[in-house]
């Protein structure tokens, strides 16, 4: 039976765990408002962006010459690049679990359909699980998932676009945790390159200030960086989303083992105490 | 009076504005763009200047927005800016500097100066200047 200093030592470093855990859900809650702004913040350019995106190539569809455009270029896939978007930092739950699992998942059926997968890595934790397996790598890029800017996404997109047009890659693919709310962040796969082109019917009587093939021939490297964009805005806030979710049931789970343990306490002085007292009083029985 | 036109102004990383307005002149790629309620639908690339629009109070206000596409539908103007920022928001400080740098590199061209850049950096330079002057009256 472990003694009464044993297990007051467990309780306290319990509590100082606790104190840890609930000091990370508060910063994770303040992070979590601010990444959830900026994902507000830029849904109405990318719904609008679609929107214009869908009219444009309607009014374009006649127009034979944007088949053309190398960003729409289908060829047969033998390369898949595959951008796999993780936070920095772990203790956030099962979010960066889910993506590297969905990425092995990726992986696994394109080799099975005899196409090669290069990884384009984004966070740290993604990047440390796959250097050390035998995967071809295109790039990493680490320290940015917190507050990535329009820039780190034009990046992005500018050499994907480069990998795709230079036929180095046949596709690309983004995958990263979207935000559907505080509780639930859902995988999401999403093929970028080559673009699906938005179906839907012409506009009627636009007038367009450039013929829509050119229109769109410039519209669809933009469309790309918005939907990295979009990728890593999302990230951001599902993974302080996850964390806080993950820290708070750390807590709770703290405050339970700290009642546990603390009636356990109780159970062992009380035992010392009756055991002493029977000593006492068998001692003073003998003496008669 | 045909009624309003609701403008909104959005670039990736933030919503600027949405707002019932009387006019709005818009930075065009081929030139200014006066849009008025009842405007025909129209979808055009932008340049680099200032937008500018005036409320049903008669206040009006300037923005310096630079790249992206504007879309003008049933009385509705979507501006899709790559770049845009409030006159008021501005620092002209940063972009007279700015300015210069670029007017010196035009100026001077040297090997391994991206030339498109520094032409496009003058340019979104002046858009800025343009709108804080524009603001300023």
């Amino acid at each position: 039976m472990p003694s009464l200093i044993d297990i007051r030592r467990r309780i306290r470093s319990v509590k100082n765990t606790q104190q840890i855990t609930k000091a990370m859900k508060m910063v994770s809650t303040a992070k979590l408002r601010k990444a959830q702004d900026r994902v507000i913040n830029s849904r109405p350019f990318a719904r609008m962006a679609a929107e214009v995106l869908q009219k444009v190539s309607a009014a374009a569809s006649g127009d034979e010459r944007i088949f053309e455009h190398p960003l729409l270029a289908r060829r047969v896939e033998k390369t898949a690049q595959l951008v796999l978007i993780t936070a920095d930092r772990g203790l956030a739950g099962a979010f960066n679990t889910n993506l590297i699992k969905a990425a092995q998942q990726f992986l696994a059926e394109k080799n099975a359909a005899g196409v090669q997968v290069e990884f384009e890595l984004y966070g740290r934790k993604g990047r440390d699980f796959f250097t050390r397996r035998p995967v071809t790598i295109s790039g990493e890029v680490t320290g940015i998932s917190q507050n990535a800017s329009f820039a780190d996404a034009e990046t992005l997109a500018n050499k994907l676009i480069r990998r795709f047009e230079t036929a180095e890659v046949d596709s690309v693919y983004l995958l990263f945790n979207e935000f559907k709310s505080v509780l639930a962040q859902r995988v999401t796969l999403r093929r970028i390159l080559p673009m699906a082109l938005p179906e839907g019917e012409a506009p009627q009587d636009y007038i367009f200030e450039q013929p829509p093939a050119e229109l769109l021939g410039r519209m669809l490297p933009a469309y790309v960086q918005i939907q990295a964009l979009e990728a890593f805005l999302e990230t951001a806030a599902a993974e302080h989303a996850a964390r806080m979710t993950a820290m708070e049931s750390a807590s709770s789970n703290a405050a339970e083992v700290i009642s546990k343990l603390t009636l356990y306490m109780n159970q062992v002085r009380q035992a010392s105490i009756t055991r002493e007292i029977i000593e006492v009083v068998s001692g003073a029985g003998a003496l008669e | 009076m045909a009624g309003l036109l609701e403008l909104e102004v959005a670039t990736p990383e933030r919503y600027l504005l949405k707002e019932k307005v009387v006019a709005v002149d818009v930075p065009a790629a081929n030139g200014m763009l006066g849009i008025l309620p009842e405007h025909a639908p129209l979808i055009s690339e932008l340049g680099c200047g200032s937008l500018k629009f005036s409320t049903e109070t008669g206040q009006s206000r300037v923005l310096s927005i630079c790249g992206g596409y504007v879309e003008v539908a049933s009385n509705h103007v979507r501006v899709l800016a790559a770049r845009a920022e409030y006159a008021d928001e501005i620092d002209v400080k940063r972009a007279e500097e700015a300015l210069k740098r670029a007017n010196e590199r035009l100026l001077h061209p040297t090997p391994g100066v991206d030339m498109a850049r520094a032409l496009s950096a003058m340019q979104r330079a002046q858009a800025r200047l343009a709108a804080a002057k524009a603001a300023a009256h």
